[in-house]
């Protein structure tokens, strides 16, 4: 049931809107205005041939894209009081969540899954900017909460992908707790000695970007992608001035060294896989995966998993 | 008090009756001097009535009135031998956040906490409480000291925000926030957090992770400004008084939902009317709740107050 409502509803529903209108067929790039068929860009991960621009893509899809033959679990995630505070402004917040979860078939902004990446155990989060542009709530809270209690019962790294326009209104004060909530969360991780990447996208601004968002060890982000604490906008009204070009990009983050790199989507699963293993996630590998891959490997990788393997346990 | 916000336009109608008759009154009038004692019953009166039933909106005004008690007025009046301690050791000091060490009713500790000024100059200077990322860097640094030094932490918060400007975006503005929450929930001495006017958003949040969070009765504490969240929610600014009742920004509130620990009494007619009480009551509250915390084992400190913010906003499950 859980994998049904989980994965199988959302595919169904994304291919259904997807394909109820003609013109979802050829899609317009955004940044260079070049039609692109539909089938064409799924393959090439969302990004458009001809200008790289990097169109958003869904939860599922990273699962499919990162995780080893696209095997993976999803994690069902704690539930969390709903609305809170009963807010209403235009619109009840009950019947926007309602919306948000027809629209994305998800019952919140984020999904946790663990597989194995390049043999090694991953968590991977991901946030939707589709579900009510990706805010961070109580239930995105408690998914972070959850995705590193999960990293460290498996010993793995959590590698999380962030998009946000910050934090969820609706949820008032119980929002903006989330800040030091996934801190704590993070904190966890980190005293396990456990990596944690973080993957900003677009976009990735407020309250996410200042907590989890700006705490990964290693901190990545895609080409493009708008990261800031405060929006653009709101300088823009602040200091009237227009903003610089490319103010608040990836690229321009990395210039101003708040990020170890920008990685094109194409290189990010082998990125990853190269981050975790060089951090040495294997030597903390729970010794029944570490039987499972012995099997398998040859000559010298197997020796030295084998003495890394035996330092680890004579430790204990 | 000639700075009267607009719902207390009957007060103020009525202090300038009794201001006019004082005017008029020689010292022999009886009668004269009768109807001074009547109207001044009537003001106060009215004044204790209109705080009484102040709306989420009004609580706001009251909050960034300008004769709040500000952080300079609190370092004076609480903080004995007070030492400010400036710069982040990286870019610059900036003075929207002013640090420090002194003695706090005897007791040595650090202090950090907004400062929005008090005129023009101390306001331009102080940018109008609107720290950099800078600020957040130097609390930071600070908070490792005391930390370093096992002396409690005081915060005193009234900002509207972190500063939204293009230096402050280039110069991490996000992550100076994220590393100040993640350093106040990693010390392992005593911190107490009083958010003394506003409590605008990540920039408060940043100072205010702490082991106690106080708030004065009239202060507001919010994700967004009210302003904001209807600009964004209702489309208009003009919702602001919408917003604000909707948000649940109140001290009233927020003891409820468990965000806050202690509501801080103010003097009739708000901490503006009295600085020197509100302090002096906000100075009772946080000695009651550091001599609370001072015996505690330092894991356990950091540990209780990672707990309480895990547990914020939680189903019941123990």
């Amino acid at each position: 049931m859980n994998w049904l409502t989980n994965k199988v509803l959302p595919k169904f529903r994304q291919l259904t809107t997807k394909q109820d209108t003609p013109d979802n067929l050829w899609v317009k790039c955004p940044d260079c205005g070049q039609m692109l068929f539909h089938n064409d860009l799924q393959a090439n991960q969302n990004v458009c041939a001809h200008c790289d621009y990097h169109l958003r893509i869904s939860p599922v899809e990273r699962f499919e894209a990162l995780f080893d033959e696209a095997k993976y679990d999803l994690i069902e995630l704690p539930e969390v009081p709903v609305d809170p505070l009963k807010f209403r402004d235009s619109k009840r917040y009950t019947e926007r969540l309602k919306d948000a979860r027809h629209k994305t078939g998800d019952i919140d902004a984020m999904k946790v899954a663990h597989g194995k990446m390049n043999g090694n155990a991953a968590v991977i989060a991901v946030q939707n900017f589709d579900f009510m542009g990706g805010s961070l709530g109580l239930a995105v809270g408690e998914a972070i909460v959850a995705a590193s209690k999960l990293a460290i019962l498996q010993k793995a790294p959590l590698i999380l992908f962030s998009a946000a326009g910050g934090a969820r209104m609706q949820e008032g004060i119980l929002s903006l707790m989330q800040m030091p909530r996934t801190t704590v969360a993070i904190q966890r991780l980190k005293e396990n000695r456990l990596p944690f990447i973080v993957v900003l996208t677009d976009p990735t601004t407020g309250g996410v970007t200042a907590s989890y968002a700006m705490l990964g060890d290693i901190q990545i982000a895609e080409p493009g992608a708008l990261i800031c604490f405060a929006g653009p906008r709101v300088i823009e009204e602040t200091i009237r001035e227009t903003l610089p070009d490319g103010f608040q990009r990836a690229e321009f983050l990395l210039e101003h060294g708040m990020l170890d790199m920008v990685v094109h989507r194409k290189d990010m699963r082998e990125t990853l896989c190269r981050i975790i293993d060089l951090l040495g996630t294997k030597l903390k590998l729970p010794p029944a995966v570490m039987k499972n891959s012995d099997k398998k490997t040859v000559a010298k990788p197997s020796v030295a998993k084998e003495e890394s393997a035996a330092a680890s346990s004579s430790k204990k | 008090m000639n700075n009267f916000l607009d719902f207390e336009k009957p007060i103020a109608d009525l202090e300038g009756k009794i201001r006019e008759l004082e005017g008029l009154e020689d010292g022999s009038d009886i009668e004269i001097k009768e109807d001074i004692a009547k109207l001044r019953q009537k003001a106060l009166h009215q004044l204790e009535q209109t705080y009484a039933k102040l709306t989420p909106w009004q609580k706001t005004q009251v909050a960034r009135h300008v004769d709040r008690p500000k952080l300079s007025d609190i370092t004076a009046q609480l903080i004995e031998e007070f030492t400010p301690l400036a710069g982040d050791r990286a870019f610059a000091d900036d003075k929207a956040i002013v640090g420090g060490m002194g003695r706090f009713r005897g007791r040595s500790v650090v202090v950090i906490g907004t400062e929005k000024g008090k005129d023009t100059e101390s306001r331009l200077r102080h940018n109008f409480g609107m720290a950099r990322p800078e600020g957040y860097r130097k609390a930071q640094r600070l908070m490792r000291m005391a930390d370093h030094f096992s002396l409690p932490i005081l915060t005193f918060i009234d900002t509207s925000g972190a500063y939204p400007g293009i230096g402050a975006e280039e110069r991490g503005q996000a992550e100076a926030i994220a590393r100040s929450i993640e350093v106040s929930l990693d010390v392992r001495v005593p911190m107490i957090a009083s958010i003394v006017g506003e409590g605008g958003s990540g920039g408060a949040v940043a100072l205010a992770s702490a082991n106690r969070v106080l708030m004065f009765a009239n202060a507001i504490y919010s994700v967004i400004s009210p302003e904001g969240c209807a600009a964004i929610l209702w489309k208009t600014r003009d919702k602001a008084q919408e917003a604000a009742t909707a948000m649940k920004v109140t001290a009233q509130d927020l003891l409820k939902l468990k965000v806050i620990d202690r509501i801080v009494d103010e003097p009739v007619g708000g901490a503006q009317r009295d600085v020197p009480a509100a302090i002096n009551a906000l100075g009772d509250a946080i000695e009651e709740e550091l001599t609370s915390l001072v015996g505690k084992e330092p894991g356990e400190l950091r540990e209780e107050r990672r707990r309480k913010f895990l547990a914020i906003g939680r189903l019941e499950e123990g």
